[in-house]
């Protein structure tokens, strides 16, 4: 971990650097623009429910984060720089404790053509329940469970606008490793996971280089995204540690294969998401594919309403923690699940909405129900209100780990 | 964040014109048959839409202010780019990026303005980096919980209303045509619209909008205009005022910057990362 935050450091003054050679090359033009806005917040997680697990914290878990961002922009538009860090202090759970570095990154455009050099996240993929084809950054898993929070990735991206699609070029390095929960927190593993004694499969461990291809295309009603991936797999298996006490998380290199889509007629959105991946076991295929549906202006108010159904298949080994010698694949609750999700949009002037969404499993039975709401407070505050629950019928479910961990969250943020 | 749904274009009666393109002489004093008054309501609309023919691309920002029954105020800020296609069968390509409130800060709505047909729309959601393909259907939605229906600020393409020429009155200090026109695309949450177009330079000055029920709902009033290139016309003051609730929803431009040299790659999902 401190290995790993000197090295972002040190990225991040080579960023710096190039942003004082810039604004100094360009301070003749006046209409360049160096802007900062961000988030501030204080959280606090409440579990009523007993810890399964030895150590894990009762009750309520305070915590706080800071998001600032920096950016700088030519006056041409054609260059930019952003410098996004993140820190967020947990009153209990060192390892969630954790300082991040989201965008270091310089950008040109050029015409057609644009470049990227720095850490940056990228988001693929269009369905709700899982985003299976995202696959350039690493989870930032001990932000929340629902895995829409991502480290910064570095990279050099090169990308090509042309009229039959764009196509995307990453080559990265400097491996970002998964953060867990540590002992003292709630939602991990039996055992934690030793995030310092990673194991990489390929003897360049974290500078491995990591290429992907991305193409994706619009053709009327059909937004199509293709892409090939092979480097370290952001998806750890996990080891038994040896004084039994933990996991150790072991890198392997994979290969996948992607596709994801979405056809939009009317109030309808059809998607689908879809990969083969080599190298974490038996090759495997996993998908989710599903449809979202609005009912706009809900007897004559200005809600909307969706209604959103996806199945979720996903062929990997299965995980069997009795087995505690051999080599864990990470386990996904996904192998053949439905989920059903709301959306209520108000549309008022607080851009109020509720989410929520239900998974489960088509064998197992129900495995969990995530609620999402949250309302804007005047022009800068934000409250939101998280609450998950899992359910306990399903043994051998990953998520009965969680089982006792069912969650409400509340979140106050203000933006600046 | 899922709420600025569909928005298009932000160029009422806008699209301009050609310069000295058969101006239609009036026949107002002569008795006429009611095809004719149609035909003269979209001579009068061709018109003014013409006036803005050929302005290639601009962008403005703009502060938009939400004000409640009770008065109290809620404030947008947003900047909206526009890429005029030559082909009149299509609409414009527009890139709406929020600035204010906060929370919402780097939100992009990008869309490629249809005639009859329903607009396509992604919206860019910075937290996740994440761009989405939404519905366009919800024409008559509340645009950012704004007394401005996502319709109001789509494409005012010329051919998406049928007209009919109603009468000439004087408005302010000068004369206009007043005509009223009917969507012909789905989904609207209109009835009809009146609006005044002026006899000099051919711009919108005033809308009203009638409902489902025919009833009049929303007055927009486009005030403060400007002309760029000795060309364009545009005005810098709209007013939104919504009579069944008492809201209103005023706009405020600040000045235009045209012929940036935005193209087709300037609209694109790939682009809506690299807005802030």
């Amino acid at each position: 971990m401190e290995k790993l935050r000197k090295r972002l450091l040190s990225m991040n003054f080579l960023i710096w650097a190039l942003a004082v050679f810039f604004l100094s090359k360009s301070s003749t033009v006046s209409a360049q623009s160096f802007d900062f806005s961000g988030q501030v917040a204080l959280e606090v997680r409440g579990f009523p429910d007993k810890s399964l697990l030895p150590g894990q914290v009762e009750g309520a878990q305070f915590s706080s984060f800071l998001e600032p961002e920096y950016r700088w922009r030519s006056a041409a538009r054609d260059s930019l720089l952003k410098f996004t860090p993140f820190i967020r202090v947990d009153t209990v759970d060192d390892k969630r404790t954790h300082f991040d570095i989201r965008e270091a990154n310089w950008r040109k455009i050029a015409g057609d053509w644009e470049f990227l050099v720095g850490a940056t996240r990228v988001f693929w993929g269009v369905t709700e329940s899982r985003h299976l084809v995202n696959v350039i950054n690493q989870i930032d898993a001990v932000e929340d469970i629902d895995e829409e929070a991502f480290l910064g990735q570095p990279m050099f991206q090169i990308a090509r606008q042309t009229s039959v699609g764009r196509f995307e070029f990453f080559l990265m390095t400097l491996f970002r490793e998964r953060t867990f929960a540590g002992r003292n927190g709630r939602l991990r593993t039996p055992l934690p996971v030793d995030t310092g004694a990673a194991v990489y499969e390929n003897s360049a461990k974290e500078w491995h280089p990591d290429i992907a291809l991305r193409y994706s295309h619009t053709l009327s009603d059909f937004d199509i995204g293709l892409h090939v991936f092979r480097g370290t797999n952001r998806e750890p298996s996990l080891i038994l540690s040896s004084d039994g006490q933990g996991f150790i998380p072991h890198y392997s290199v994979m290969t996948q294969a992607g596709v994801d889509f979405q056809f939009t007629r009317d109030a309808w959105l059809w998607k689908f998401e879809g990969i083969v991946r080599e190298g974490q076991g038996t090759t495997f295929a996993a998908a989710v594919a599903g449809l979202e549906y609005t009912f706009f202006q809900v007897a004559e108010s200005d809600i909307d309403l969706g209604l959103i159904v996806e199945g979720l298949y996903d062929g990997r080994d299965k995980l069997n923690f009795s087995d505690t010698r051999g080599r864990q694949i990470f386990p996904t609750i996904y192998d053949k699940d439905i989920f059903l999700g709301t959306r209520l949009a108000f549309n008022d002037v607080q851009d109020s909405s509720i989410l929520a969404g239900f998974v489960t499993d088509v064998v197992d039975g129900p495995a969990t129900l995530r609620v999402e709401a949250e309302r804007r407070l005047g022009e800068r505050m934000k409250i939101e209100l998280i609450g998950q629950a899992f359910f306990e019928d399903a043994p051998k479910n990953p998520v009965s780990f969680f089982v006792q961990d069912s969650f409400v969250t509340l979140r106050i943020s203000r933006f600046f | 964040m899922l709420r600025l749904k569909r928005l298009k274009q932000f160029n009422p009666f806008n699209h301009v014109i050609l310069a000295g393109v058969l101006m239609l002489t009036s026949f107002a004093h002569l008795p006429v048959a009611a095809e004719d008054l149609d035909q003269k309501g979209f001579d009068v609309a061709a018109r003014n839409d013409r006036s803005d023919r050929g302005f290639g691309d601009s962008r403005v920002e703009l502060e938009m202010v939400l004000k409640n029954a009770a008065g109290a105020e809620s404030r947008r800020t947003l900047e909206i780019s526009t890429l005029e296609l030559p082909d009149e069968s299509v609409g414009d390509k527009n890139l709406i990026v929020f600035f204010t409130p906060a929370d919402i800060e780097g939100t992009a709505l990008l869309s490629y303005a249809k005639i009859l047909d329903p607009d396509d729309q992604w919206l860019y959601l910075p937290a996740l980096k994440r761009v989405k393909r939404i519905s366009s259907k919800n024409k008559s939605g509340p645009f950012v919980g704004s007394e401005y229906a996502f319709e109001d600020i789509t494409g005012q393409e010329l051919e998406k209303y049928e007209y009919t020429w109603l009468r000439e009155e004087p408005c302010g200090e000068l004369n206009c045509d007043v005509v009223e026109r009917r969507p012909r695309y789905k989904d609207s949450g209109y009835t009809k619209q009146i609006g005044w177009v002026d006899q000099t330079v051919y711009q919108a000055r005033k809308i009203e909008y009638y409902d489902r029920k025919g009833s009049l709902l929303k007055t927009q009033l486009f005030e403060d205009y400007k002309l760029y290139d000795d060309k364009f016309w545009r005005a810098h003051v709209w007013r939104m005022e919504n009579h069944q609730t008492g809201k209103s929803t005023n706009l405020f431009y600040k000045d235009y910057k045209f012929n940036l040299g935005l193209k087709d790659g300037d609209f694109v999902t790939g682009a809506l990362s690299r807005q802030r």
